[in-house]
């Protein structure tokens, strides 16, 4: 299992593009990919999960993967986090 | 039987085809038990590869014709119908409950609709559309019914709606759809101003097209009048395809000045610009000959997104206007919310009077953020081409200045991070508020321009709501109180060397060009499409006999001694 803490800094949350980006990154790994923010646990693959969780700018949030390519999954996500200015 | 149905002319032309009516067929169904599982599920998968199919249609569609940016609002459509936490609670209420997909489909999105619209954040709540939106794609296949795509249709079709949305209009395919009639909506509304930049006839505001129109009918679109003819006769048709064509030879006749410049015949030579409210309008811009963009209406940007547009967005949006207009000049006029136009994401407080609250600029300097947002995005931009700012709804010489230098301030954050900016963005405001217009002089000594918004200029002097239809006598662009405001726009410009524009509706009107052009004025804004049209108009007129006709027009005393002393004078 991989675990890693990120902060929101796009200004408009994880909402629209950017929950977009983020569960279609998701779904390119065999690896479950969990996103936990505010005591809520939520699929990355579920565009519905994800935009739930209301995420605003600043936030932080956590992101786990656990699988055969968690380690790719990870390693997807935060680059897909820096090329689009999502989080860090 | 042909029937006669009449709404607001909003783009002109005429178009000939069957009806295709944009309702939603009957999605109900009856709850049952089941007794196999497998092929429930079964069922349920071919509507999602179903759904999918349709929905990756509409996207390459949409991609090919309107641009990726249009296209992206489809990916999240897609992402909802490969949710695993929504189509594996689908599945699994088939397997637990044994009941048809049909039911279980429905209390699962509803459930996620209500969890959505119970959020207390307005883009949210948005999203219990798109839910909706999928979920009633699937049910369709489920019930094999078909729902109305507006990006599918390959027969020769007019649309006929309550309104068309954003993602109706963009899915539209130009060269099937010769036309469209809506219920609701007037000359101002989002249907009627894509209906202009797509160059297709259209006719809002019927109040009652959907219930009088069915499906197949045969319609006549006649936008310059605003009247649909349903099921015509082989004579009408005869007479509409006739009237049609002389209509497509004069605008051929206009094409021919596409590359002239804009003269009167006795030399005096004017700008005619255009409006308009996207970078994907810039195409109709130059086909139709336009000198400039007179009119950016930025609001578009924020209103067509589901969040306000990041400095990025604009900027890009801002680069490509500038660089497809390749040096003509393009007038930004920074964001104009409020009043009617408001955004799903940002609730304004309730207001007595939207149009004479907290709209425009004056929303810009309380939101400073949003504002800087904007200036920073244009600022950059700036290099691409020939940028002119203009801030919209100024009422003050002090709005404007603190508008001014929120953009000179932002001007040095930019230039000390090291980015280039042109040194020759000109700046100006719309005068729409009669105070304004009657200080002009005074603003001349600061702005670079001034551009004449009409439609609110008319609307503040004669004290009528143009929305409330109670008192439309009152909305008079000829009244000589106006013409009297616009002289003195136009003189106060001319005596500090400035010059006056005209982006309101009145720009573009055969009764108000020959009067502007007496008066003076320097550029006219209007729709893409009026363009080769006001050329034409301007071509065959003397600025000499226009002034003597703009003088007499000021002297007159209602605005039908106007109308026809301007008959008089045109004939």
């Amino acid at each position: 299992m991989v675990k890693k803490e990120f902060t929101v800094i796009t200004e408009t949350g994880i909402h629209a593009r950017p929950a977009t980006l983020l569960v279609q990154e998701a779904s390119k790994y065999a690896a479950d990919v969990q996103l936990e923010y505010n005591d809520k646990q939520v699929n990355a693959k579920s565009i519905m999960g994800v935009m739930s969780l209301g995420i605003a700018q600043n936030a932080t949030f956590t992101i786990t993967t656990e699988g055969n390519d968690e380690e790719e999954a990870m390693q997807g996500m935060e680059d897909l986090f820096n090329r689009e200015g999502i989080a860090n | 039987m042909a029937s006669l149905l009449t709404g607001i002319a909003a783009s002109n032309g005429f178009g000939f085809g069957k009806a295709s009516i944009l309702v939603e067929p009957d999605l109900s169904f009856e709850k049952q038990t089941i007794d196999h599982v497998e092929d429930e599920i079964e069922r349920l998968k071919a509507a999602l590869d179903h759904t999918q199919d349709d929905l990756t249609k509409i996207r390459e569609l949409v991609s090919k014709k309107q641009g990726e940016e249009n296209a992206a609002i489809f990916d999240a459509h897609l992402l909802v119908i490969q949710d695993p936490e929504l189509i594996g609670s689908i599945e699994s209420k088939i397997t637990d409950e044994k009941i048809n997909a049909e039911a279980a489909l429905k209390e699962q999105s509803d459930m996620f609709v209500t969890m959505f619209e119970s959020m207390d954040n307005e883009y949210m709540r948005e999203r219990a559309a798109d839910i909706k939106d999928v979920s009633n794609r699937i049910m369709s296949h489920l019930l094999k019914v078909t729902l109305p795509n507006p990006g599918l249709i390959e027969e020769e079709s007019i649309l006929i709606a309550i309104d068309l949305t954003p993602s109706d209009t963009a899915q539209m395919n130009k060269d099937v759809v010769k036309g469209f009639v809506t219920d609701i909506g007037g000359r101002t509304s989002h249907s009627a101003i894509m209906a202009r930049s797509m160059e297709i006839p259209a006719i809002v505001g019927t109040s009652n097209a959907t219930a009088e129109i069915q499906e197949g009918d045969y319609l006549i679109v006649d936008g310059n009048n605003g009247e649909v003819i349903i099921n015509p006769s082989d004579e009408e048709i005869e007479k509409y395809k006739q009237l049609a064509a002389s209509f497509e030879a004069k605008k051929a006749e206009w094409a021919l000045l596409k590359d002239e410049p804009s003269i009167s015949k006795d030399g005096v030579q004017v700008e005619l610009a255009a409006n308009i409210g996207s970078p994907n309008d810039v195409d109709s811009v130059l086909n139709n000959g336009s000198e400039g963009i007179g009119l950016y209406r930025t609001e578009f940007l924020y209103m067509e997104s589901n969040n306000f547009p990041t400095e990025e967005e604009q900027f890009e949006a801002y680069k490509t206007v500038l660089e497809n207009m390749d040096g003509k000049p393009v007038v930004v006029r920074t964001l104009d919310i409020g009043g009617d136009k408001t955004l799903d994401y940002w609730k304004l407080p309730e207001e007595m009077n939207p149009f004479l609250g907290l709209r425009a600029v004056r929303l810009a300097l309380q939101e400073e953020d949003i504002f800087r947002t904007q200036l920073r995005a244009l600022l950059r931009a700036s290099v691409y081409g020939n940028l002119k700012i203009m801030f919209p709804m100024i009422a003050t010489l002090d709005e404007f200045r603190k508008a001014k230098a929120l953009l000179d301030d932002e001007k040095k954050n930019l230039q000390t991070e090291g980015i280039d900016i042109s040194d020759s963005i000109e700046i100006g405001i719309m005068v729409e508020i009669p105070s304004t217009a009657v200080m002009a002089d005074q603003f001349a000594k600061e702005v670079d321009f001034f551009s004449i918004g009409t439609n609110d200029l008319i609307q503040y002097t004669l004290a009528a709501d143009r929305m409330n239809e109670a008192v439309s006598y009152l909305y008079q662009p000829y009244n000589p109180a106006i013409l009297r405001l616009v002289k003195s726009v136009i003189e106060a410009a001319h005596a500090e060397g400035k010059w006056a524009g005209m982006c309101g509706e009145m720009a573009g009107d055969e009764i108000a060009i020959p009067l502007l052009l007496g008066l003076g004025l320097d550029e006219f804004s209007m729709s893409a499409t009026s363009v080769l049209q006001a050329r034409s108009q301007i071509k065959d007129l003397k600025q000499s006999d226009m002034k003597e006709l703009a003088e007499k027009a000021l002297a007159a005393s209602t605005s039908e001694e106007v109308v026809e002393l301007v008959k008089q004078y045109t004939v």
